[in-house]
């Protein structure tokens, strides 16, 4: 019993690496394309605020649009802003999916930065998780026939939108 | 010429590193003492020979030799001098080689500092010092080797960062890295003591100076890299739960219970193979705060150049370090011969809950750190933890800590009396009440949990207080007697007093700055004024400044209090011609009881700008603790018993008969 308890930590530090090491493999290569060129997941959210439609797999067909996942509790989200809100003046739609968040403080926090929205869902987590996202902000490109087309992890800079965001929406545009 | 020059001296140092692992460990299993006098020599020349390499590299830096990829890539001939040198650490081989030679320094400190030693324990320290050398430098070497040249050479460097170019962010990595590698002496004391099957009170003493040393460095690094990440990411907060921040607590939380244990290990020989293995612990968790930076295996707003082979690489040294020193704990560990049982209430007995909250602590952060990805490896699912969950789990861990660390320092060693630490206790009762109802009338009953918040910095302070008068016995006695008392108190004694006093004040900034702070995020205009917690931030105006390789927006804002003004604001936002990259210029107006903090983000093309205002109370006494944390662990550090009476074996063993005998 004793020696078994002095193995405990080499056991539980063999695990600590297969998992680094599973790990490395399956991040260098799923995280930016896990779902690229997929359909978007089936899902329906209610809406963030009320009285406004809720946001749904179907909003997303017959336009070029982004959908961005946030949270106000999500420092990053904050500086993302400036970027959404030029994307959106630019006319390119975005969807937002608030991710796990508290209703009031989303709703003040979004009317606070300019609200570049077309819709807001409110999300408790599950369909994030279905589009994969791995932590707030998360953003993506999804095409006319509601394919995702393009993942950005992070906050979006003005120079990702000008450089890439922007001339791929051209593109699928097309 | 310098550059080669740098370069051979790396596989020159590698050598020695090789020879310094293998010659003094089988000179020490044979007693051969010319074989175990190799190790100071070896130590002294593997630093002789990094530190060459790295004053090469800097040196390099310093003359923009662009004929290095390095350099190329990281600096930039316009830089001002100072940020020419810091670049060396701010990309993957530089930081590396600042690593190894840190790393070089603390050996070659043993073989200098560690005169009294026995000559097999400090030959067997330093081998496993080498061991490590070895590991990184052919890491360094084989994938990340900072002197290799380029071709064509070209005219000017690719520039460093703009985020990088700030004094926080060049001098907290070192700091961090002290921290880091410093721990690398208590893991090499801890494989020592595995080998030759014996932890003592004299093993305890030599070990608990080198921890001490690196857990300053690595608190001052982790409130230095806090510090930084406030002022210059401009997201008004100072900690984001981020993998690499996370990275550097965990070794601090499992270091500060390694510093605590080791006390145990010193006064009562007990709580033996728990220390050798918080040891073990600590280093392992700087190797893998150091994976997780440079493996880009966790996204993060700090991480290095990605590069998955450098990963794997650093994964194999890991588990050549942990996975060994782990094995050899398993195989010998249950060898060591115990220390006797121990009653719960007693010092010692509060230090082994400070070990076992301070460790689950630790295990939470490392369970958010890792949980997405694992989760990810086995179901193909992807979460994120954020903020919530640590406020879940890691808070309610800290709280009884907090309570505990007020009660412990009272408690005697051996058997100790609850009630009468309590009673001895009844000012720190009075003060925590005090901080609940004070904060509830002035704040409001919504205000609840920074009463508590509140309450738990007053407990601790006040019983840290209360457990120094009774030391110096200052009611009861004259004051001449008191200050000569003061005076004569150990050095570590009043260590202890600074650092949990900082603790406490740090828990004031924590509190309050996650209470109390307001927020406004705004499209301004030049001509407005906005209003925050009492304050009046008047939008002034906005001018478009150009320098050498950027162009600003900075704006001019005042700061009213009650319609007089308090201070200039001038926040900016700076793009860089050189390089994609924008800089935030954060304007902060701190009084130490606030700060006012302003950041202005891009135009909206109709003459607004973004403008985000926060007021964030109490956010300075973060660092005022920490630095005061640090300081603690500096004046513990200079305790004469670690200078002097630095036991020889036979002697701490007469004074531990005396000790039993008392």
């Amino acid at each position: 019993m004793r020696r078994w308890l002095f193995m405990l930590p080499g056991v539980l530090f063999a695990l600590l690496i297969a998992g680094f090491y599973v790990g490395i493999e399956v991040h260098s290569d799923v995280l930016p394309s896990a779902l690229i060129n997929k359909p978007a997941p089936q899902f329906s959210l209610p809406p963030l605020i009320a009285g406004q439609p809720g946001f749904s797999t179907a909003d997303l067909k017959g336009h070029v649009s982004l959908v961005n996942a946030f949270a106000s509790w999500c420092a990053p989200c904050r500086d993302e802003a400036p970027a959404l809100s030029a994307l959106a003046r630019s006319g390119v739609p975005i969807y937002g999916i608030d991710y796990k968040d508290k209703p009031a403080v989303a709703r003040a926090w979004v009317t606070a930065l300019g609200d570049p929205y077309r819709r807001i869902g409110a999300d408790s987590g599950d369909v994030a998780i279905d589009w994969g996202v791995y932590g707030v902000p998360e953003t993506f490109l999804v095409d006319r026939s509601g394919r995702i087309r393009y993942k950005h992890v992070g906050p979006l800079s003005e120079a990702d939108v000008a450089k890439t965001i922007l001339p791929l929406v051209a593109r699928l545009e097309k | 010429m310098f550059d080669e020059a740098g370069h051979f001296a790396l596989i020159l140092a590698l050598c020695i590193a090789i020879l310094q692992s293998v010659v003094p460990l089988v000179g020490a299993a044979r007693r051969d003492a010319v074989m175990t006098a190799w190790a100071r020599p070896a130590a002294l020349m593997q630093f002789a020979f990094v530190a060459f390499a790295f004053f090469a590299l800097m040196h390099a830096y310093a003359v923009s030799d662009f004929s290095l990829v390095n350099v190329a890539d990281n600096s930039n001939s316009m830089k001002p001098l100072l940020y020419k040198l810091t670049g060396v650490w701010s990309n993957h081989p530089g930081s590396m080689l600042l690593w190894v030679f840190i790393l070089a320094l603390f050996g070659a400190a043993v073989a200098v500092f560690g005169r009294n030693l026995p000559p097999g324990l400090r030959a067997r320290v330093l081998a496993v010092q080498g061991m490590i050398g070895v590991g990184f430098l052919v890491f360094i070497l084989l994938t990340s080797n900072p002197f290799l040249r380029l071709s064509p050479i070209p005219a000017d460097g690719a520039g460093l960062n703009p985020l990088l170019q700030d004094r926080g962010l060049a001098f907290h990595p070192p700091m961090l890295y002290l921290g880091y590698v410093g721990f690398s002496i208590a893991f090499c004391f801890a494989i020592a003591a595995l080998i030759e099957g014996r932890v003592d009170p004299a093993w305890a003493r030599w070990v608990r100076p080198w921890t001490l040393a690196a857990w300053c460095a690595l608190t001052a690094g982790i409130a230095g890299g806090s510090w930084w990440s406030y002022y210059t990411l401009g997201w008004g907060g100072w900690w984001f739960w981020d993998p690499v921040e996370n990275a550097s607590f965990m070794p601090w939380l499992i270091g500060t219970a390694l510093l605590h244990s080791a006390i145990v290990v010193e006064r009562r020989e007990a709580l033996k193979t728990w220390t050798i293995l918080l040891a073990i612990l600590t280093f392992s968790l700087s190797l893998v705060g150091t994976f997780l930076v440079r493996s880009g295996i966790l996204t993060s707003v700090h991480a290095f150049a990605v590069d998955p082979r450098r990963g794997i690489f650093i994964l194999i040294l890991i588990c050549l370090y942990t996975g060994g020193a782990l094995l050899l704990f398993a195989w010998r560990a249950p060898q060591l011969q115990g220390g006797g049982l121990f009653a719960p209430i007693s010092r010692e007995g509060g230090l082994l809950l400070n070990n076992l909250l301070l460790t689950t602590a630790a295990a939470t952060v490392l369970i958010g750190t890792l949980y997405p990805l694992f989760l990810n490896v086995l179901t193909g699912q992807r979460v994120s933890v954020g903020p919530p969950f640590y406020r879940m789990t890691f808070v309610p861990i800290m709280v009884p800590l907090l309570v505990a660390m007020g009660v412990g320092p009272m408690l005697p060693w051996k058997r100790g009396d609850l009630p009468a630490a309590l009673v001895r206790l009844k000012w720190a009762f009075v003060a925590t009440v005090a901080a609940v109802v004070v904060t509830l009338a002035a704040a409001g009953v919504r205000s609840i949990y920074a009463a508590c918040g509140l309450a738990l910095a007053a407990w601790l302070f006040a019983a840290t207080a209360s457990e120094l008068a009774e030391r110096v016995h200052l009611f009861g006695d004259k004051l001449s007697a008191v200050a000569r008392r003061a005076l004569h108190l150990p050095r570590s004694a009043w260590g202890m007093t600074i650092a949990h006093a900082g603790m406490a004040i740090v828990i004031v900034g924590i509190t309050g700055s996650n209470a109390w702070r307001e927020h406004k995020f705004l499209t301004g205009r030049p001509g407005q004024s906005y209003d925050i917690a009492g304050y009046t931030v008047a939008f002034n105006s906005v001018k478009t400044v150009r320098g050498a390789d950027w162009t600003e927006t900075r704006a001019n804002m005042r700061l009213l209090d009650g319609g007089r003004e308090i201070a200039e604001l001038h926040p900016f936002r700076r793009f860089y011609t050189s390089e994609d990259g924008d800089q935030t210029g954060v304007a902060i107006h701190t009084d130490l009881l606030a700060d006012v903090y302003a950041v202005i983000g891009a135009p909206d093309g109709t003459g607004g700008y973004v403008v985000r205002l926060y007021y964030n109370p109490l956010v300075p006494w973060i660092w005022l603790g920490a630095a005061a944390m640090a300081l603690g662990g500096l004046v513990s550090l200079s305790d004469r018993r670690h200078r002097v009476g630095a036991p020889t074996r036979a002697r701490a063993a007469a004074a531990a008969q005396v000790q039993a005998a008392e």
